[in-house]
């Protein structure tokens, strides 16, 4: 029962998921490095295909996707990854005349074109010259039929960085110096030919080397978009299956978005000009790459993920903790140098989802543990807004007399347009809060599901909070 | 004397914030804060008998109430 589709949005997920099981299993017995190359059969097995044209390129394309959940390329930076053999390079074209063309006497798409691309059939039925045609659309925004479209590969319209091209094969591919690592377009390409880079089996030999905790101790950092997934199980179920895969104990990453919220409020206080969050890394990553001028006014805070693992690594310096979240840009983040002390490993819940499978826990029959740590406003970082809101707490409590004006950028196409606005001095804000992902961490990538409710669901888990205030949340951390 | 807390889920919701706090107070009342190195601590894998509190590597278990008590027997009469 437990390995059915509800879990997940896409067959691509699911798919992506198997693998990754599968991958686990091997590895918590210790035959990964023997069996890899059989893990595509066992995934389809028999003759049969299920998806592809042929068994034989169904299992190329698994053997691509088993190097990945075994941490893929490493001459590659990204985590983000194409799978060549996967990409069905869609012959999606841009802009198309279709069957709506009626065929009219006006032709506004001919007079809009600049560039004379626009001639008509025997049936006056427009066609659009695609040596001549510069993808402008002004064509298509004339026509009052909306007979015109643009067809775009499913990737490039869900990169909004427009990292992505086509190679000479017209395969996807990725441009490392514009791609933010945001994962959209793993979450959109129907093929899953784009995918993120696994360290799975990293964790899973941390786990094992820990000796059950008697080494080292291995803890879990769990990002507050927990709030709004497993949705078909018990947060507190989720928290003893963390613990059954032999993580010692579990801790928010919302309580290190409380002291962030407490430090930002502050940082912002004393900027005397603007400042903006640093806590998505993707949405830093964007302004490093796109607008260095605003680089200075990125909060010096590093994110909730590292506070707060900064601070349990000095209460236990030998311990290893693994973030395990929505994001796979924090796949990217960890690795920074400035992070990379303080955290050890990265996984999504698409991921941890795997490792329960892999070791046969089903997270609906166990027992409830508890997950308590931060305040209400350290568990709403993981949707657009709770950030700026956390902040605005953040002065009160402090007692800090500023007028906080904030932005909160609903995905990076807004956080493009707060920045291009900042960088020519017209956006009156003091405080931009920017996600890259549409809805904040909620809509992350590595999310098992996305829905309508998220939001609501993580303003419930904020309200189940025991502490109500950010500096109730904050008192033992920074007391001790 | 090294005085760890264990501020762990299961402890939180047992009141690890108001021992801490009572801790603090006292020490500071007492004028212990040279000889008293107050810690944190996300977990002594003790969650049944949280308030998990250890004093120099032994484990106690305190609760808001108790905390004046415990302070007295194995802070107080000890670090003097």
């Amino acid at each position: 029962m437990h390995n059915k589709i509800y879990k997940f949005d896409t067959k691509v997920q699911y798919l992506k998921y198997k693998v990754l099981r599968e991958v686990a299993r091997q590895a918590w017995n210790g035959t990964l490095l023997e069996n890899a190359i059989d893990i595509p059969k066992i995934i389809v097995p028999g003759k049969v295909p299920t998806m592809r044209c042929c068994v034989y390129k169904e299992r190329a394309i698994l053997g691509e996707r088993v190097k990945i959940a075994m941490g893929g390329d490493k001459s590659n930076p990204n985590v983000i990854e194409v799978i060549e053999t996967a990409c069905d390079e869609c012959p999606m074209g841009g802009y198309e005349v279709t069957n709506a063309c009626r065929g009219c006497l006006a032709h506004r798409c001919e007079d809009a074109c600049k560039r004379g691309a626009i001639s008509f059939d025997h049936n006056q039925k427009a066609i659009i010259d695609k040596s001549k045609c510069v993808e402008c659309g002004m064509c298509a925004k004339v026509c009052p039929y909306t007979a015109i479209m643009n067809f775009k590969r499913p990737c490039v319209s869900a990169c909004k960085v427009k990292a992505i091209s086509m190679n000479e094969d017209k395969a996807a591919q990725i441009d490392n110096n514009k791609c933010i690592s945001c994962g959209a377009c793993v979450y959109q390409c129907p093929f899953g030919a784009i995918t993120d880079k696994s360290f799975i089996i990293n964790v899973i030999d941390m786990l094992q080397k820990s000796e059950k905790n008697s080494k080292y101790k291995v803890y879990a950092l769990i990002a507050p978009a927990i709030g709004s997934q497993f949705s078909y199980a018990k947060l507190g179920q989720v928290i003893k299956g963390i613990k059954e895969l032999g993580f010692y104990t579990v801790v928010e990453a919302a309580l290190g978005a409380d002291m962030v919220a407490f430090g930002e409020s502050k940082e912002l206080a004393e900027s005397g000009e603007y400042l903006t969050s640093s806590c998505c890394p993707a949405f830093v990553d964007y302004i490093h790459k796109n607008f260095p001028d605003i680089v200075p006014h990125v909060s010096h805070n590093l994110s909730p993920m590292a506070t707060i693992a900064k601070y349990i690594k000095s209460t236990d310096p030998d311990c290893k903790i693994v973030f395990m979240g929505p994001c796979t840009a924090k796949k990217m983040e960890f690795q920074k140098e400035s992070v990379r002390p303080y955290i050890d490993s990265v996984i999504t819940f698409e991921e941890l989802q795997a490792l329960f499978d892999s070791r046969d826990i089903d997270i609906r029959t166990l027992g409830e543990d508890i997950l308590d740590n931060a305040s209400y406003y350290g568990r709403i970082f993981a949707r657009c807004g709770g950030l700026a809101d956390a902040v605005r707490e953040g002065l009160k409590e402090q007692g800090i007399d500023f007028e906080v004006k904030a932005v909160s950028c609903d995905g990076i196409e807004e956080c493009r347009t707060a920045l291009l606005k900042k960088n020519k001095g017209v956006l009156d804000a003091n405080f931009i809060e920017g996600m890259a992902c549409v809805g904040g961490c909620i809509g992350g990538a590595g999310c098992l599901t996305h829905g309508e409710k998220n939001k609501a669901e993580v303003d419930k888990y904020g309200r189940e909070a025991y502490e109500k205030t950010i500096s109730e949340a904050i008192s033992l951390v920074g007391k001790l | 004397m090294k005085v760890t807390v264990c501020i762990g889920s299961s402890c939180h919701l047992k009141g690890s914030r108001q021992v801490v706090e009572g801790l603090q107070r006292l020490i500071a009342e007492n004028d212990l804060k040279e000889k008293v190195e107050l810690g944190g601590t996300f977990c002594m894998g003790n969650c049944q008998n949280g308030v998990c509190v250890t004093v120099d590597g032994n484990n106690f278990s305190v609760s808001p109430d108790t905390v004046e008590d415990f302070f007295k027997t194995e802070i107080l009469y000890k670090a003097r």
